[in-house]
């Protein structure tokens, strides 16, 4: 049986849902056997790769980056995962979206050259932090803060062995 | 006694009951949100919608109708199901509710029930309203990015304690609970301190100073020890 081509991507989030999934710890082993990590933060690969299986994505939609890659991704893979709080409510991330975006810069980076504020070398941050599923269509939801590794394990399973992943009740909760 | 139907289940009331009492009775689950055991009801938040089959289908609050002889109610369906599910994708959808640093996390009757009700995302835009905080109080803080408005607060004020602090100001999204004429809640006059509100309500947008993401556990069942042990004059 050919391996699931897997990949993750970060946006605006912490990279805890990242090391909660590197809390699997030896499921790890299993998961390497029957997958293939095709793109990922803890992969050393550049481009999005084509004909990807499983998308997990953790973090909001916040900076035009996002967006781009965002839309490749929906292109390139059948599935795509809402990785975390983050990805499914806009969360920690969200906080800045009831104030306009020049003033979060401005009090972050102070009045000179600001970075993010128009387009150049670091991308445009997007006036709101966004779920992902406010820009494409989503498939599965994966909520938590981060999502537990069993939680994850447990989504995981279900779709490397081709069923549809539910999750309910515990597994759902927020925070 | 009054007989009627419960998810086809034949259970009996007595004649001062809620569609609510009776099914609690049956051990049949209604999800409520601003009912709270020893207040009023006053049926704001929805949630415990159930539908009257020989009355058409008519949906109303459980915990603000009263039994009647021969009802058939639907308390668990699809369309239930969907409609509970609505109206709390509607509440995360109108305040900032961020349960990963909210201090009632763990603790939050609304966070309880999106698990519950099988919310796992919200489908309407949210609307990242932005809300104050009241820290004036020397002991508690109200953070209206928290609240949802089921006037569990408000009542417990009323009803319980006498002091009539809180109320409503404002019309629909843009209500916010209120402490006398919209005084920061620390100088609100006729404030007692004795910190009712925020046991009652069921988020974490009443709290106590002090506590940080996580540890503000509430005790709402002490709103009903109270009135039991206090009963207030009848008729």
């Amino acid at each position: 049986m050919p391996k699931v081509r897997v990949a993750t991507a970060w946006f605006s989030g912490c990279s805890g849902c990242h090391m909660s999934f590197l809390d699997l710890d030896e499921r790890l082993l299993e998961f390497a056997g029957k997958a293939e990590l095709v793109y990922s933060p803890i992969v050393d690969i550049k481009e999005f790769p084509d004909d990807v299986d499983v998308t997990l994505i953790e973090g909001a939609v916040g900076t035009s980056e996002h967006l781009h890659l965002l839309a490749e991704i929906r292109r390139k893979s059948r599935l795509l995962v809402a990785f975390g709080d983050c990805a499914v409510t806009g969360n920690v991330p969200s906080l800045r979206n009831p104030i306009p975006r020049e003033e979060v810069l401005h009090a972050v980076y102070g009045d000179g050259s600001v970075p993010g504020l128009e387009g150049g070398e670091v991308p445009k941050l997007l006036p709101q932090a966004l779920p992902l599923h406010a820009v494409v269509r989503v498939d599965h939801f994966l909520p938590g803060c981060p999502p537990p590794p069993d939680r994850i394990w447990k989504f995981l399973r279900q779709l490397l062995a081709g069923k549809e992943p539910e999750l309910a009740r515990e597994d759902l909760r927020f925070g | 006694m009054i007989t009627l139907r419960i998810d086809d289940i034949p259970v009996q009331a007595e004649p001062d009951q809620t569609i609510l009492d009776a099914a609690k009775a049956a051990g049949i689950r209604i999800p409520t949100l601003c009912h709270l055991p020893g207040l009023s009801p006053v049926g704001a938040c929805r949630l415990c919608l159930v539908e009257i089959r020989n009355w058409n289908g008519k949906l109303v609050p459980a915990c603000a109708t009263p039994v009647q002889e021969g009802l058939d109610v639907v308390a668990n369906s699809d369309r239930l199901r969907e409609l509970r599910r609505t109206i709390l994708e509607l509440l995360f959808a109108e305040r900032n509710h961020i349960c990963a640093f909210c201090v009632a996390n763990g603790h939050c009757e609304l966070q309880d029930l999106a698990a519950e009700l099988g919310m796992d995302h919200v489908r309407f835009p949210y609307r990242f309203p932005p809300l104050p905080l009241d820290a004036s109080h020397p002991k508690f803080g109200i953070d209206h990015n928290r609240c949802i408005l089921c006037g569990r607060c408000v009542r417990a004020c009323s009803e319980v304690e006498g002091a009539m602090t809180w109320g409503f100001a404002g019309r629909g999204i843009f209500t916010l609970i209120e402490a006398d004429l919209g005084d920061p809640w620390g100088d609100a006059k006729t404030c007692t301190g004795c910190g009712k509100c925020v046991q009652a309500c069921p988020t974490g947008a009443l709290f106590e100073k002090g506590r940080a993401t996580g540890e503000q556990e509430k005790r709402p069942a002490i709103v009903a020890a109270l009135t039991e042990r206090r009963p207030r004059a009848q008729g």
